[in-house]
């Protein structure tokens, strides 16, 4: 039985929706960075609770275990060591080279550490917020990655945390390059809904030679990610468009599912 | 139902949002993340005022969109349509049967993302969408087909606990009463 009431309430609630999805974008921001600091205590609660668990985990582990683990990373800070000064030395070489040819030097990536403190919760959009805010420097558009590869770019920016769009949602494009003879471009989009370390690199020429296993690299072009980070490998191809042009499908280098601290690139 | 039931259920619409941007455990292992807050809206639909299904709505709503890309305010439709389809229809419903809450929590659960779809569609944005999401929907479904008993149990548990009980009447008539023996 519906009474007067409830079509009240039915009238309310549609004319609330209405303004809301009818808002400017930087009405909408404001708005859900208001209604989103309602979350910051359990945030911290949680990010306490995580820290306790590994607090507990780490005084379970065994001495042996840890000596094991302990000796494995002196070995590899060695070798880090030794690929350093390799890097530095042939940064200087390029730094020389660009110098004498008059091109413009190359500034050292700048990066800040952060923390993934929420995910998306809707199954339509992939997307992550991070601990770092505009008071951190962090703005839109920012690239964000591991040491394994990219991950997306920050596309809203609160004072204390930002949302990262991963690559693999559908307004997170990224312009590439395939590690073959011929360099081919392509852009890497969305591959599907259920396995999101799959990406999909469309808009290749029809003639390159793809390869199971080839690097694929951001190209720098678009202006929002530099040149040259690892986005994944090409697991198969496939010509579409009747022909037109290849598409392949690209395992991402960055496990997605798996990402708890990130770097965000900055200015 | 009292202001604290009332108080219960939007605190629990809360800890649900929270519970589905923090926790990812079930997107790892099925693909997709349950959805709470169609269960919630089932029960305070049955089992609350209209004010309360509607804070449920309004502020389940908000706080979702919030933690995600979908424009804000996209999701308070679908849930509200939802609850107040369930809360003209609360009469014919069997609230108190857990069939019934999970046959009901499963439609709730299937419809609410399909709305969501719909709306975000024609809100012209592109939701990612494949033959893969049928899966998930599947999951969502499913997921608050088996959350929505638990959460009725759950509410019923504090109820229990926090309330006091109505007192049973007796069929006791004092003015009936047969006495026996002499005066």
């Amino acid at each position: 039985m519906i009474r007067r009431p409830h079509y009240l309430a039915l009238i309310l609630v549609v004319f609330l929706a209405l303004v809301l999805l009818n808002l400017p974008g930087h009405a909408v921001m404001r708005l859900k960075l208001a209604i989103g600091s309602v979350f910051v205590p359990l945030l911290g609660l949680s990010n306490s609770s995580h820290q306790l668990a590994g607090e507990a985990s780490e005084r379970l582990l065994p001495r042996s275990e840890l000596l094991k683990e302990n000796e494995t990373l002196r070995r590899e800070q060695q070798q880090h060591r030794f690929e350093s000064l390799q890097t530095e030395e042939t940064a200087r070489e390029n730094a020389r080279l660009r110098q004498l040819l008059g091109w413009e030097q190359k500034a050292p990536w700048k990066l800040k550490l952060a923390k993934i403190i929420l995910r998306e919760p809707a199954n339509w959009w992939r997307t992550v917020q991070i601990d770092l805010g505009s008071r951190d420097g962090v703005r839109v558009d920012l690239p964000v990655l591991t040491p394994a590869g990219l991950v997306g770019r920050t596309s809203a920016v609160s004072l204390t945390r930002s949302q990262v769009v991963l690559v693999g949602d559908r307004s997170c494009k990224v312009a590439a390059i395939i590690e073959n003879e011929t360099r081919d471009a392509g852009i890497v989009e969305a591959a599907g809904p259920l396995d999101n370390s799959l990406l999909t690199l469309s808009y290749i020429s029809k003639d390159a030679i793809l390869k199971p296993g080839q690097r694929v690299v951001t190209s720098g072009l678009g202006g929002i990610f530099p040149k040259g980070i690892p986005i994944g490998k090409i697991v198969d191809s496939r010509q579409v468009e009747y022909g037109l042009y290849t598409e392949a499908r690209v395992q991402m280098a960055a496990n997605p599912g798996a990402l708890e601290e990130v770097w965000v690139l900055m200015p | 139902m009292t202001t604290l039931n009332s108080i219960l259920v939007l605190v629990a619409t809360f800890l649900a949002v929270f519970w589905e941007a923090a926790f990812d455990g079930i997107r790892h292992f099925l693909g997709a993340q349950i959805d709470l807050l169609p269960a919630l809206m089932v029960y305070a639909s049955l089992c609350c005022g209209l004010a309360t299904m509607t804070a449920v709505a309004v502020i389940g709503g908000l706080l979702f969109d919030t933690l995600s890309a979908n424009p804000l305010g996209i999701t308070i439709l679908p849930l509200f349509v939802c609850g107040f389809v369930l809360y003209s229809q609360r009469e014919l419903v069997l609230r108190n049967q857990l069939f019934a809450q999970a046959v009901i929590g499963l439609a709730a659960s299937a419809i609410v993302p399909l709305l969501t779809v719909l709306l975000l569609l024609t809100c012209s944005t592109a939701p990612l969408l494949g033959w893969g999401s049928l899966w998930q929907w599947l999951v969502m479904a499913l997921g608050g087909a088996m959350a929505t008993p638990v959460i009725f149990q759950f509410f019923e548990l504090f109820d229990r606990a926090l309330n006091y009980r109505r007192t049973a009447e007796t069929s006791f008539r004092p003015d009936r009463e047969i006495r026996r023996g002499r005066k």
